[in-house]
């Protein structure tokens, strides 16, 4: 069974407060779900909507079919009337029933308001409307009740309460759908909630960041919970001062992070080479909009790939991998900052706004198979004699101390060229060395790198190659047309640099049409994998419209070039 | 010079001889020296200049970033761990125009650090273009009619943001130089010291002399926690410079104004283990 509702209706009116609920109440009657949210850049008034797919089954992306519109406006209904399904249902108050044209017997028409006005506080519509939509969906009340407790307090949650019964009372038709089997327990979640809690697990201590669309529910989560996690998380004068403070706190010995969006991280780029050329360990996150400038603040896109592998004069080694999933946000970030000291590097984060604002029901995060290792060299690890920062040594990594921690040992991190001391040099011959040390990173980053996860048909005649927030739609998409009988498979890549090739060469190799989808106009793996390995696309899916592509969207596309 | 400064350091220095450079070094060094400070306990960041190059210059730890940079990453550090003494070393363009934005700001921030600006009053390290700090009329290769902007008063600037700390002092006076530099570090919160420091090739009219002929030390009763006084002194500058502590106020500072870590110990001590943040997953069920 899978269940696709949308709610939507202008900012301010309260979609945020059912959509929250709900989901709520639906993890926790065991449904997988899905939901993304599209908004506008504006705090009241305007057309948003989110979408809640529902079922037995992990659901892995959105899809464009409606079972159910809930509309809270007259836009809503003519936004989305077109993408309801035969026999589905528009639930919204009676008093649009003038405004509105529905066919016959699709219509639900309650008097919401009506009940939130008795109650005497109007803004209760929402619960209203979750209390009728509990019963239509032969939900527990009881759960219900539950959460309607765990969100108000005192007088304003005893007229949730009664707006919760109200509702209910209603006594909608049931809907009749099917029960979920497996009720394991299970979290709610985001990916930029994935990565604040990953970072936190990682230990890290000091968030400093600007604020920007979709990068912010981060450093919100880290905020709500510094005061007990006892972390620093500071507001920036602006982005540069974001970075480098982050880089300062990380050079004296504490896990620090910063995060942004395409914006803020055109002004960090600067940084960045800061961090590689003084071998500071560093995690930055770059949660993507669409660009170039302002763009679309709200929306999605996976446009800043390209600029990313190169972002910050100069060359300097870096690892970039892409979130797939609100699973792997968690692990990966708590892996980065691991690998960031480890290497003494600079690893980017890249999420999007799909994937950020996009609540999945997904298995609670295991914090056991979080390790923290921290690759700070001891006194008992140096050599006699003055440290040397930029040490040459065998494995290539020079031993990393902390300031203040050995007495008679000193460090300097510069960001000139400089020699092994890390004094200033003009020397040919040592920025030969020094530029060969800290590039090699990328040569023991090639083996870190995890290959790219592959779905579908063993050696498909069609392969789908894609990145980061695609993942759940590939992968739907895949099965579905292997259904329909066609050999088929995709590549979603999370790690994408330094790239791995090795799935990569294997399956690209038998396939007879090999095609990226991406949400860019430039189609920025498809360079990269071409730069890398020579392969090139026979086709690509190209989406740079601000929305994610749905899989009735995808399917089509992949069935235009079959 | 004195005897041995257990912050001396054999690096050979870039700046030209007879610059003011030499003379803030081992001002710096007496003051730590005298303070009883070891060097791993110090750390001395900057952005990218003439002044910015002392890092490489001075027995202990070094953070030598970005251009117009020097101050957010000497607050992580800081931040990081509260047991270091923090200082910054930067020019007058580092630390007044490229980096603007960050003095502003930190100014409000209060993190216990101390900034030292040599203020030479142009760009050394570019060849001797006009910094936020050179006089109107002044003539250089860029400003070849004399610099039209009104120079940046960065007293009056740091005093009237509420900076808990500002004084100005001239290298060639080291004991003056010395004294404002202890009071600075010894000061529990953001410390503004601007530095007269002569650039002997590219500045000819800010010379030693005209420094010399122009600062004079604030009177005796002079009374440092009058705001009103001070910011009245903060814009005398042409019929006389004033150096000395010219403004000074207690104020929390930024690590003693976070209530949940006011009795920590700092930061880095801290022993990280992945389960004490499982809690936080709580409310995603
Ligand atoms: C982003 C950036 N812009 C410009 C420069 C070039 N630059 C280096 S130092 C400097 C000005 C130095 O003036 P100041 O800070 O007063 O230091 P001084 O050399 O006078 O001590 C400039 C413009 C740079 N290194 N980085
Ligand atoms: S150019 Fe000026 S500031 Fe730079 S070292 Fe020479 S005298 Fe000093
Ligand atoms: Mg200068």
């Amino acid at each position: 069974m899978d269940y696709n509702l949308l709610i939507g209706g202008s900012a301010g009116q309260g979609i945020d407060t059912l959509v929250t609920l709900l989901e709520k109440v639906l993890q926790r009657s065991s449904y997988y779900l899905f939901s993304n949210k599209d908004y506008m850049s504006r705090v009241r008034g305007g057309h948003n909507f989110s979408q809640i797919r529902f079922g037995t089954k992990t659901v892995h992306g959105h899809k464009n079919a409606l079972d159910v519109i809930v509309a809270f406006d007259e836009k809503t209904v003519t936004e989305h009337l077109p993408r309801l399904k035969k026999g589905g249902k528009v639930v919204l108050d009676h008093s649009l029933k003038e405004d509105v044209k529905i066919p016959e017997g699709q219509s639900i028409y309650l008097p919401l308001k009506e009940g939130a006005k008795d109650l005497g506080n109007p803004k209760v519509f929402s619960v209203v409307l979750l209390g009728a939509l509990i019963n239509a969906l032969d939900l527990d009340l009881k759960i219900g009740k539950k959460v309607i407790e765990n969100t108000f307090e005192d007088k304003i949650l005893e007229v949730n309460h009664k707006a919760l019964i109200k509702g209910f009372e209603m006594d909608l038709e049931s809907w009749n759908l099917e029960k979920p089997e497996n009720t394991d327990q299970r979290i709610k979640i985001n990916s930029n909630q994935g990565i604040a809690l990953g970072a936190l697990a990682a230990g890290v201590t000091l968030y400093s960041a600007y604020p920007m669309t979709p990068s912010t529910s981060i450093m919100d989560f880290l905020a709500a919970n510094q005061k007990k996690a006892k972390i620093v998380v500071e507001q920036a004068e602006d982005e540069i001062a974001a970075i480098n403070l982050a880089i300062g706190a990380s050079y004296a010995g504490i896990r620090a992070m910063t995060g942004t969006s395409g914006g803020g991280f055109s002004l960090m780029t600067e940084a960045l080479g800061l961090a590689a050329i003084t071998e500071t360990p560093l995690v930055v996150a770059n949660v993507q909009r669409p660009g170039p400038a302002t763009g679309f603040p709200t929306r999605t896109e996976q446009s800043d790939l390209s600029f990313i592998l190169t972002a910050s004069h100069g060359e300097i080694p870096r690892m970039v991998t892409s979130i797939r999933t609100g699973e792997e946000a968690f692990y990966k970030t708590a892996n980065a900052f691991n690998l960031s000291e480890k290497y003494q590097t600079l690893v980017i984060l890249l999420n999007d706004q799909y994937l950020a604002d996009a609540n999945q029901t997904i298995k609670p995060y295991d914090f056991s198979k979080v390790s923290i290792e921290r690759h700070i060299a001891e006194e008992k690890d140096l050599p006699e004699g003055d440290y040397q920062r930029y040490r040459f040594t065998e494995e290539g990594i020079s031993p990393r101390i902390i300031p203040g921690k050995i007495p008679g040992k000193t460090l300097l991190a510069d960001s000139d060229e400089h020699n092994e001391n890390g004094n200033i040099t003009e020397s040919a011959e040592m920025r030969i060395k020094m530029m060969d040390k800290r590039m090699k990173k990328l040569k023991a980053l090639e083996k870190e790198v995890e290959e790219p996860w592959f779905m579908g048909t063993d050696n498909p005649e069609i392969l789908l190659v894609g990145w980061g927030s695609t993942y759940g739609t590939l992968r739907e998409t895949v099965e579905i047309l292997q259904e329909e009988g066609h050999s088929i498979g995709a590549l979603s890549f999370g790690d994408v640099y330094p790239l791995p090739k090795k799935t990569l060469e294997e399956k690209t190799k038998g396939a007879k049409k090999v095609i990226n989808v991406e949400q860019n106009y430039t189609g920025q793996l498809a360079k990269l994998i071409r730069q890398e390995t020579g392969i090139t696309f026979d086709h690509s899916i190209l989406k740079y419209d601000g929305r994610q592509i749905a899989l009735e969207e995808l399917i089509e596309s992949v069935k235009e070039v079959l | 010079m004195d005897q041995k400064n257990i912050f001396d350091c054999s690096e050979e220095k870039a700046w030209c001889p007879g610059c003011g450079n030499h003379g803030l070094l081992e001002g710096i060094k007496q003051t730590l020296q005298e303070l009883g400070k070891e060097p791993h306990e110090v750390v001395v960041a900057s952005g990218i200049g003439q002044a910015a190059k002392l890092p490489h210059y001075i027995n202990a730890n070094g953070f030598n970033g970005l251009h117009g940079r020097s101050i957010p990453p000497a607050l992580g550090i800081k931040i990081a761990n509260r047991e270091l003494t923090v200082i910054i070393h930067s020019g007058d363009g580092d630390s007044y125009g490229e980096g603007g934005n960050h003095f502003l700001h930190n100014v409000r921030r209060n993190v216990d650090i101390s900034h030292f600006v040599h203020d030479n009053q142009i760009y050394g390290l570019t060849k001797g273009q006009a910094s936020p700090t050179t006089r109107q009329g002044h003539v250089t290769g860029i400003q070849t009619e004399g610099v039209h902007l009104q120079p940046f008063n960065p007293i009056a600037t740091a005093i009237s943001l509420g900076c808990g700390f500002v004084a100005r002092t001239f290298m060639g006076d080291k004991e003056h130089m010395v004294e404002t530099m202890k009071a600075a570090v010894n000061h529990r919160g953001y410390a503004l010291v601007d530095i007269f420091q002569p650039c002997v090739v590219f500045n000819k009219i800010n010379t030693f002399k005209w420094y010399k002929d122009h600062v004079y030390k604030l009177e005796e009763d002079y009374d440092p926690t009058d705001k009103i006084a001070a910011f009245q002194k903060s814009l005398e500058f042409d019929d006389g410079i004033p150096i000395g502590i010219i403004y000074k106020e207690e104020k929390p500072a930024f690590l003693d104004t976070i209530e949940f870590l006011k009795d920590e110990k700092p930061l880095v001590d801290r022993d990280l283990d992945p389960k004490n943040a499982e809690m936080f997953m709580d409310e995603f069920y």
